[in-house]
């Protein structure tokens, strides 16, 4: 019973990490004004590119860097669309996610359902990773969730307590205030949308790689929309981003845990996304307490 | 030497139709470099495209039918869209069409005639639509609930609903274990145009509900209120306007219509339900496009439709004979997409080149 | 390194057909306190934008200390030594002050800057009597208290040179009186000031000398003992601003609105509204006096449907409307000119004859069952466009392209063809130029003269002195009371206005 315990513990992180890679990056560039609708797409792109390069290399760190890279390279013509062009964040965005996902499809297309030969390893942490249950759970990942897990901390500290943070909050919230006060609006808000889509590349990276260690058409199964409603979740506090992840983590390991007690597979497929409906149903219940969290200037374009 | 941006506040016509043919070109050129990354010649591409879907009458005719779906979603999006309810969740609404017509079709469509059940088809059609529109519209007026997410969660509910229904209670037993439901009745088959495969039935409705939606945004309360909503909803709300009621509305008709788009995929076309990625063939959201090149018009979405349908015809036949990947479509929408945001940018203004000051 | 002179020469800058600045030139020395006055749209915002770096000037110099200086953004400027307190406060309202300070504060730490600056702060408040909480929240904090943080932001970024924009349109009198202290203060530190008004008394209060500023050009300069207010004022408009309006004596009628004892909820803080009791009758002007953020928002949009009242009631001509939509309650006969126009009162997209019925749009004079009636319409926009002198282009012009004035008008004429019983005006002239003003203002008794029954809100004592019969004053959402302006003083109602009560009775 225990074994099956850990075992479900240990796939949630795996679950959760991509979630909390991509909730990260969104808060970022929410946190910044930038409204990026687009995740789906650069965790699709992120997904195939990072499969093809450690297919073709035979390193996964190779991988998950071509897909950061790929990530944000695509979050470049969402930061010019929306920050420079003042556009419609929300159709350029979705835009983003056709050709995101269309073009994934594209790359990937010729390998579909190819195993990655090569893997990412475990990491053990000595000491730490002999407690006894927490230990081989917590402390005996690979290295790319003891980094999401940093990036959370990190972010958490940089937004509250720096005064890059406040920089970028305030661009977020007014960002007529920050530019009387000589802050660049335009160059913070880049900044933040390419981390986010950086990060978002990562995140599918992680899927390809690490989580299915493959690539399948659809791979990323509305995960991007999820992290979207993840940040609501969260407040915009990175702080938040882990209960939601690895909440969501639960639950799609839960999809297969519970497919053996006889519930159509189908029915359990539609757990993530009613789960998200709830989730934001209930933060809607707050309503005062949501929309006091939201960035005031979130999808705004902003004009001197 | 230095760029300056001038604002122009009253554009003329003449202008945004030229920005608007210099967004499409400049959305094929960058199409050009797909085509040629994947070793085909971007030009020897567009023509083969324009040939199978506007030169040819098959390609006409085969257009034409992609076009009613095309049409007939994308009028009721660009209601939506005026009013800023980004409803991504078309595909699902057509789903919840689908379903519903074929559950009438199948269990009554032995028993009556075709002037009985078709009618039937297409109320249950748009009532199915229009509830699943409608869910989104209660929780975000009621819980606040951003709609993109939540039509596009719905999507993929919608989607889980029918493979469960196809593989299981729904699944046809003559179809050898395959996902599709037992083929409609000859009566709850949709009368097609001789030689075509285009049921004008819904055709009709579609360009029946282009004009009236082009009349109700421009002669009807409704319509205005609609337009203040989307222009100003401060102002919308100092004049009394009903935030909850208008949004309901517009998702019933929006999702309504989709769901009629869904009847005519399944009684025209497909006859049988099956998996949802063929019923809906992504026209869920290649009608965003095409409400957003009609620039929110009704009317303009006729013909967007048929460029779009156009497209969609002409890209499957290259797919078959340049072995190109399905997914090139979905690119090709994104990209244009992109040029026709981008080009809105320069409706309102114009770019000057000044020497150093 | 401080500054002993400033220069602006030949400074021109235009919006597109605008020409916001016209070759203006002043000069300012080190310790000087220099007021630039002129109505709105004059140009003085424009140019002190440009001297703080906001925008680009076309034409000109700017000369620091003899030397010239080009500035492309305020971290320029405030590097020079710079500063600028924005007559519409440049604060993010969730975040802290400390946070807000460290924003425009380019010495402070990386980690933690907030801590550092709570300690300077600290020593500023020895120094200049300028005394905030660094831990509180902006949106805790009244106007006067937020003002103090961006004259903080200011010196903390090393402002030699500090530019006021219209500093005390949200204070009230005692909270401008410790303002001008703070000023001397800074000036007798050897720091200059420009303060920018459209307030003679004030400019010729605290100011050494006066430059007036007319449709983009210097009009005049003086010292300040050596001009007087009718000076000035011919000098800022081109002939005396004392409008000629009169009001008439009339006898009230019966009553058309009664409020009892509203109490209305505001966005973060419980009460915005307490207990507020008042009448307004038929032919006569109620105004609202107080300086803005004391509930005057809550208090309109509670009586308009906008805002569900807690508890009390709200009555038209005797019939209960309390927490009716604004639907209803436009149908009843009550309109509303809103404050901020362009964002409430209008869309700006849409056409003017389109715009001519935004309420409207429901009656039966311009719709039947579910389709519009444009060829009323059209009448009806005609007709607002020739009774007020809306001067648009063409009745299908986008209604953006209006000025102020002329959008003020349209919604005005909008409102009150309706024959209302009740006109809720919000600060109807703020922002207007001096014709539009007299206009509207002239508008407001002609409707008292009719038998209407003028809720006016206004932060314009001038304005209310002149049109209403009876003032009401707001102090932190309570009525401080009710007095009739033939008999009351300035002091005591800016005494009210300051929280405090009269001694002797009042007549409500």
């Amino acid at each position: 019973m225990e074994k099956v315990l850990l075992s479900v513990a240990v796939r949630t992180l795996v679950a959760g990490t991509p979630l909390l890679l991509g909730t990260l990056g969104e808060i970022l560039a929410e946190r910044s004004g930038v409204l990026n609708l687009g995740v789906e797409g650069m965790m699709a792109i992120g997904a195939v590119s990072g499969y093809l390069a450690a297919l073709g290399s035979g390193s996964p760190w190779l991988g998950l860097a071509v897909a950061l890279v790929a990530g944000m390279a695509i979050s470049v013509i969402h930061a010019f669309v929306s920050v420079t062009l003042k556009a419609n964040q929300v159709v350029s965005g979705l835009a983003l996610t056709m050709l995101g996902l269309g073009a994934a499809s594209l790359f990937g297309k010729p390998f579909i359902g190819r195993p990655l030969p090569v893997k990412l390893e475990a990491v053990r942490i000595p000491l730490l990773a002999d407690i006894p249950y927490l230990g081989p759970v917590l402390f005996s990942r690979d290295a790319v969730f003891y980094i999401s897990v940093l990036l959370g901390l990190v972010f958490a500290f940089l937004l509250a307590r720096t005064r890059w943070g406040i920089e970028v909050r305030s661009v977020g919230e007014n960002p007529a205030a920050a530019d009387a006060a000589g802050v660049s609006v335009s160059g913070r808000r880049y900044l933040c949308t390419l981390a986010g889509g950086a990060l978002a590349g990562v995140a599918g990276g992680y899927l390809s790689l690490v989580y299915s260690n493959s690539w399948m058409e659809g791979m990323t199964g509305g995960r991007g929309w999820i992290v979207i409603a993840l940040t609501i979740f969260a407040l915009w506090r990175p702080g938040r981003a882990f209960l939601g992840a690895y909440l969501f983590g639960v639950i799609f390991v839960l999809q297969y845990l519970l497919q053996p007690l006889g519930i159509p597979p189908n029915l359990l497929g539609m757990m993530p996304y009613l789960a998200t409906l709830a989730v934001l149903v209930a933060g809607g219940l707050r309503a005062d307490h949501r929309q006091l969290a939201a960035p005031a200037a979130l999808g705004e374009p902003f004009s001197k | 030497m230095r760029l300056r941006l001038e604002s122009l506040p009253a554009p003329s016509s003449g202008r945004k139709l030229a920005v608007l043919a210099l967004s499409l070109l400049a959305g094929f050129a960058a199409m050009s470099i797909v085509f040629a990354a994947n070793r085909v010649n971007p030009l020897f591409a567009f023509k083969e495209i324009l040939l199978r879907s506007f030169g040819s009458l098959y390609g006409l005719k085969e257009t034409v039918t992609k076009a009613i779906p095309l049409i007939l979603i994308g009028s009721g999006l660009t209601l939506a869209f005026r009013a800023r309810f980004w409803n991504i969740g078309a595909e699902s609404q057509l789903l919840l069409g689908a379903m519903a017509a074929t559950w009438v079709g199948l269990t009554w469509g032995g028993r009556l005639s075709a002037a009985a059940i078709l009618p039937a088809m297409f109320a249950a059609g748009f009532l199915a639509g229009a509830a699943w529109g409608l869910i989104p519209a209660l929780l975000k007026t009621r819980f606040a609930v951003n709609e993109v997410i939540s039509t596009l969660m719905l999507n993929y509910v919608a989607a889980e609903l029918l493979t469960l229904l196809i593989t299981g209670p729904w699944r046809g037993a003559s179809q050898r274990g395959f996902p599709y439901t037992e083929p409609l009745a000859a009566a709850a088959k949709l009368p097609l145009l001789p030689g075509t495969r285009i049921h004008y039935l819904t055709l009709g409705i579609a360009l029946a509900a282009a004009a009236l939606l082009y009349l109700a945004i421009y002669t009807t309360k409704f319509g205005y209120e609609l337009r203040v909503i989307g222009e100003n909803p401060e102002a919308a709300r100092y004049a009394g306007i009903d935030f909850l009621r208008t949004s309901v509305v517009l998702m019933v008709v929006s999702g309504g219509l989709a769901g009629l788009a869904g009847v005519g995929e399944v009684a025209g076309i497909h006859h049988r339900l099956t998996y949802p990625g063929v019923i809906s063939a992504g026209y869920g959201f290649t009608a965003i496009i095409v409400a957003w090149l009609a620039k929110l018009n009704p009317l303009g979405a006729v013909v967007s439709g048929l460029l779009f349908a156009g497209i969609l015809v002409g890209g499957d036949a290259i797919q078959i004979s340049l072995g190109l990947p399905a997914a090139t479509v979905q690119v090709f929408n994104g990209v244009l997409l992109f040029f026709l945001i981008m080009g809105d940018f320069f409706v309102t203004r114009r770019v000057k080149i000044v020497g150093a000051a | 390194m401080r500054i002993q002179t400033l220069e602006m020469s030949g400074i021109s800058k235009a919006f597109g057909a605008v020409q916001a600045n016209r070759g203006i030139s002043l000069r300012l020395s080190g310790g000087e306190v220099l007021g630039l006055l002129g109505e709105n749209g004059a140009g003085k915002t424009t140019l002190m934008k440009i001297l703080y770096g906001l925008l680009p000037t076309d034409e000109g110099e700017i000369r620091i200390n003899g030397e010239p200086v080009r500035f492309h953004s305020p971290r320029d400027a405030i590097a020079r030594g710079i500063g600028m307190v924005h007559q519409h406060f440049m604060l993010v309202q969730n975040h802290t002050v400390a946070e807000n300070v460290a924003l425009g504060f380019p010495a402070a730490p990386f980690f933690f800057p907030a801590r550092e600056v709570a300690r300077r702060m600290q020593e500023f408040s020895r120094r200049y009597g300028l005394a905030v909480n660094p831990r509180a929240r902006i949106w805790q904090l009244s106007a006067g208290e937020q003002q103090r943080v961006e004259i903080i932001k200011a010196l903390l970024a090393g402002a030699d040179l500090l530019i006021l924009d219209e500093p005390t349109s949200v204070l009230t009198p005692r909270e401008a009186e410790e303002l001008f202290a703070v000023l001397r203060r800074m000036s007798t530190e050897g720091h200059s000031l420009i303060f920018i008004s459209h307030k003679l008394e004030e400019i010729l209060s605290i100011c050494d000398r006066v430059v007036v500023l007319r449709r983009g050009e210097v009009a005049g300069a003086a010292a300040a003992r050596a001009v007087d207010k009718r000076e000035l004022a011919r000098l800022m408009v081109g002939r005396d601003i004392i409008f000629n309006l009169e009001r008439k004596k009339l006898e009230p009628g019966p009553v058309v609105l009664e409020v009892e004892n509203l109490t209305v909820a505001g966005d973060r803080k419980a009460a915005a509204v307490r207990g507020v009791s008042f009448r307004v009758h038929r032919s006569e002007i109620l105004g609202i006096a107080g300086v803005s953020g004391n509930g005057q928002r809550e208090l309109v949009e509670a009586i308009t449907g906008l805002r569900r009242p807690a508890s009390g009631a709200v009555r038209l001509a005797g019939a209960d409307v309390t927490g009716a939509s604004a639907r209803v309650i436009a149908s009843k006969g009550i309109a509303h000119v809103p404050e901020e126009r362009i964002r409430f009162g209008i869309v700006p997209n849409l056409f003017v004859y389109e715009n001519s019925v935004l309420k409207q749009h429901r009656s039966r004079l311009f719709s039947r069952v579910l389709f519009l009636n444009y060829g009323s319409i059209r009448a009806h926009a005609a007709t607002l466009v020739k009774d007020f002198s809306i001067a648009a282009p063409s009745l299908n012009t986008p209604v953006r392209a209006l000025s102020g004035g002329n959008i003020q008008k349209l919604i005005l004429g909008r409102e009150i063809s309706g024959e209302p019983s009740l006109l809720v005006a919000a600060h109807p002239t703020y922002g207007l130029d001096v014709g539009a003003t007299e206009y509207i203002r002239r508008q407001l008794l002609e409707l008292r003269e009719r038998g209407t029954a003028v809720l006016l809100v206004s932060e314009d004592l001038e304005e209310i002195f002149e049109l209403a019969d009876r003032v009401a004053v707001l102090f932190d959402g309570r009525l401080m009371g009710i007095l009739n302006t033939a008999e009351a003083s300035m002091e005591e109602i800016g005494l009210m206005m300051a929280g405090i009560f009269p001694a002797e009775g009042d007549a409500s």
